[in-house]
């Protein structure tokens, strides 16, 4: 135990004593919360919209000023010519095209029906159909004014309607800032432990200090265990940190109990941490380490179901993510966060973490040689 | 007297180079042992057997009276090792490393600091300073207090000259011969053969094979041919003109003249006129007696053909 102690107060010594890597310490949460949150949202606002109004009616005009009346559209270019608002949208200067063809209010007075010719630029599929969704939404918006205009409400005869209301659970508002919040704690914390630890081992093996520590009685899961305890610390420490920027910052909801988000934490950094050992125990210099552990590390957190929702996978995508120790934490951490769930709703989830911990770590120590 | 180190018939191959081959020798207890050789003539593979961090494909290592594969953590207590690269924690301060290898060893600086006083002493007041600043000399005095701060029954040190000046490397050796006094065998290897009469028993080895193993002086004994002494101003050009000599054996050069033997044990009465007609006017010729280096020279060139 006082070997293990005194191995724990040497990597710290030795980190403390990097100066760079104890200032990134704190610094990359800051940074990467500030910087990230904000920038990663799936809110579509000011989407771009070319508009071909060859109409030129009141009808198109009334149209045309409700869409700009719109938050989420801007009308950037008016034209006349097809062939210039479909090199625009090749250009990426626009995410939309209108085309008013003309007849179109002549149309609607006379009861046939406008027409109207939407494209849309769907290289990112999502945000294609959200535009979509918002343009027939302010078109059908424009349509029913024009029905009540037209012949008046008192003559509308009382259709029996469905009224819907509803209400989105957890985040009332759709703030991107609180699901994403969550998530960049994840890859925050899956950074640290996957980079600093197995790094901190591979450069043992550079300079040879490892060969020294060998020979001596210490065994090989102390040595271990003093390589991971420092950074599951500095873990736990950067998420605090990292939760302190997203109440001050963000003002985050925080409806669970933050004892159990550390908890599943800490379990989550053992199985990272452990894998990361693994990881060096093949590894004999630095860049080695860093090709496979960068690789398994966007493996991870672009299949948790950070940016996609989880259910959507494919089904071989979730079976894979049952080992994925990314995705659980990802759950833990929004689930806590945003609904209050209690460790009974979690602990499916803090279960299947303790066991890949226990599997990764087993799996460094035994790998890991002081022969060869 | 018991023998600390044991080697039966190691073998130990790494691909398709073989790095030991047939390896066999014993250290006494509180003897200085060294291993001569170049490098890659496998001194260090055979440390790293010795000392539990490699494993021989063949044969029997035992340290102690134990076996380096199966008993490997007992061995391990009792072993300080010095890697020829200097492998102590540069960020660490001289103070640090100490404690950490005193600590590692479940010991403390205080209670062995009779051992390592001698050696230590030198960079005590450095002992704030981190050891990657430290000089070469000053590097290897740290290693050494850390290889002996646990007091080990048999101190490894793999080339612990190699880089180091011609003082310091006096000093070293003056340091390891008062070790003797605490009982700790040492094993030592280095590829300056003039290190060789400071040990108390030499191997020499030679591409994964030892040549020769013997007290300094025995080895030195076994050169029996008559050695001469050639100087010249022009000393590559002597060497190259007495290796085309027809009746030289060998010719080797040592610092300021070259080492020649002869067939039949004299000079030929063409030798000086040889000499000549090759371009070399001013050979001064004489007789000298056989040192360890050029025994070893011998063997190594016996062995190459």
């Amino acid at each position: 135990m006082r070997t293990i102690l005194y191995l724990i107060r040497k990597e710290f010594i030795q980190i403390f004593r990097n100066k760079f890597i104890s200032k990134a310490i704190f610094a990359v949460p800051i940074v990467q919360m500030l910087l990230l949150v904000p920038a990663i949202t799936f809110e579509l606002k000011d989407v771009r919209l070319a508009i071909i109004d060859k109409d030129m009616t009141p009808e198109s005009r009334g149209l045309i000023s409700k869409l700009e009346g719109s938050s989420f559209f801007k009308v950037t270019f008016s034209t006349f010519s097809e062939k210039e608002a479909e090199n625009l949208l090749l250009r990426n200067k626009n995410g939309v095209i209108l085309h008013i063809p003309s007849g179109f209010g002549k149309d609607l007075i006379t009861g046939n029906g406008g027409k109207l010719m939407v494209s849309v630029d769907a290289i990112n599929a999502s945000s294609a159909q959200l535009s979509w969704a918002y343009l027939n939404g302010v078109i059908r918006d424009y349509n029913a004014g024009l029905i009540t205009e037209n012949i008046g409400v008192a003559s509308l005869s009382p259709l029996p309607r469905i009224t819907i209301t509803n209400r989105y659970w957890y985040n009332e508002e759709l703030n991107y800032k609180y699901y994403m919040l969550p998530g960049i704690l994840v890859i925050l914390v899956t950074a640290i432990g996957f980079l600093l630890a197995g790094l901190n081992m591979v450069r043992e093996k550079e300079i040879g200090t490892i060969e020294q520590i060998n020979v001596t009685p210490v065994r090989k899961y102390h040595f271990i265990i003093a390589k991971m305890v420092p950074f599951l610390l500095i873990g736990l420490v950067d998420l605090a940190l990292g939760l302190v920027i997203g109440k001050l910052a963000f003002n985050i909801p925080f409806e669970g109990s933050i004892l159990l988000m550390f908890f599943g934490a800490t379990l989550f950094l053992i199985a990272v941490l452990g894998l990361a050992v693994f990881i060096s125990t093949f590894s004999g210099t630095q860049q080695q380490y860093m090709f496979v552990a960068f690789f398994c590390m966007i493996v991870f957190i672009l299949m948790s179901g950070i940016f996609t929702p989880y259910d959507s996978m494919p089904q071989w995508a979730q079976d894979f993510n049952l080992i994925n120790p990314v995705a659980y934490l990802m759950r833990i951490n929004r689930m806590v966060m945003l609904k209050g769930s209690t460790i009974y709703d979690i602990s499916t989830e803090l279960l299947s973490l303790a066991v890949i911990a226990v599997c990764f770590t087993t799996l460094a120590v035994r790998r890991y040689r002081k022969t060869a | 007297m018991m023998s600390i180190i044991e080697s039966s018939e190691i073998f130990k191959s790494f691909g398709k180079t073989k790095a030991l081959n047939d390896i066999s020798f014993s250290v006494d207890e509180s003897e200085i042992f060294g291993f001569i050789g170049p490098d890659g003539a496998g001194k260090t593979t055979l440390f790293r057997i010795i000392t539990t961090l490699l494993l021989p494909d063949e044969g029997c290592m035992k340290v102690f009276g134990k076996d380096s594969v199966k008993d490997y953590r007992e061995i391990r207590k009792n072993i300080g090792y010095m890697p020829g690269r200097f492998s102590l924690y540069q960020d660490l301060t001289v103070e640090e490393n100490l404690n950490f290898y005193a600590t590692v060893f479940g010991t403390t600086v205080r209670e062995n600091y009779d051992l390592i006083s001698d050696i230590y002493s030198h960079i005590e007041p450095f002992r704030k300073r981190l050891a990657g600043q430290l000089s070469g000399g000053m590097k290897q005095k740290l290693a050494l207090s850390c290889a002996l701060i646990h007091k080990p029954g048999l101190l490894v040190l793999d080339e612990p000259t190699t880089g180091v000046d011609a003082v310091s490397r006096s000093e070293f050796w003056e340091m390891l011969s008062k070790l003797r006094r605490h009982k700790i065998t040492i094993l030592v290897s280095t590829p300056y053969m003039d290190e060789a009469m400071r040990c108390d028993k030499v191997a020499l080895i030679q591409e994964g094979r030892i040549l020769a193993i013997d007290t300094p002086a025995r080895i030195r004994d076994g050169f029996t041919r008559k050695l001469f002494t050639v100087k010249s101003s022009s000393k590559y050009k002597l060497l190259n003109v007495l290796r085309k000599f027809p009746d030289t054996l060998t010719a080797y050069p040592f610092g300021d003249s070259v080492h020649v033997t002869f067939v039949n044990d004299k000079i030929n009465d063409t030798f000086n006129s040889f000499l000549e007609k090759e371009g070399i006017n001013d050979a001064v010729t004489g007789e000298s007696e056989a040192g360890i280096e050029d025994r070893f020279l011998e063997l190594m060139e016996r062995d190459d053909k």
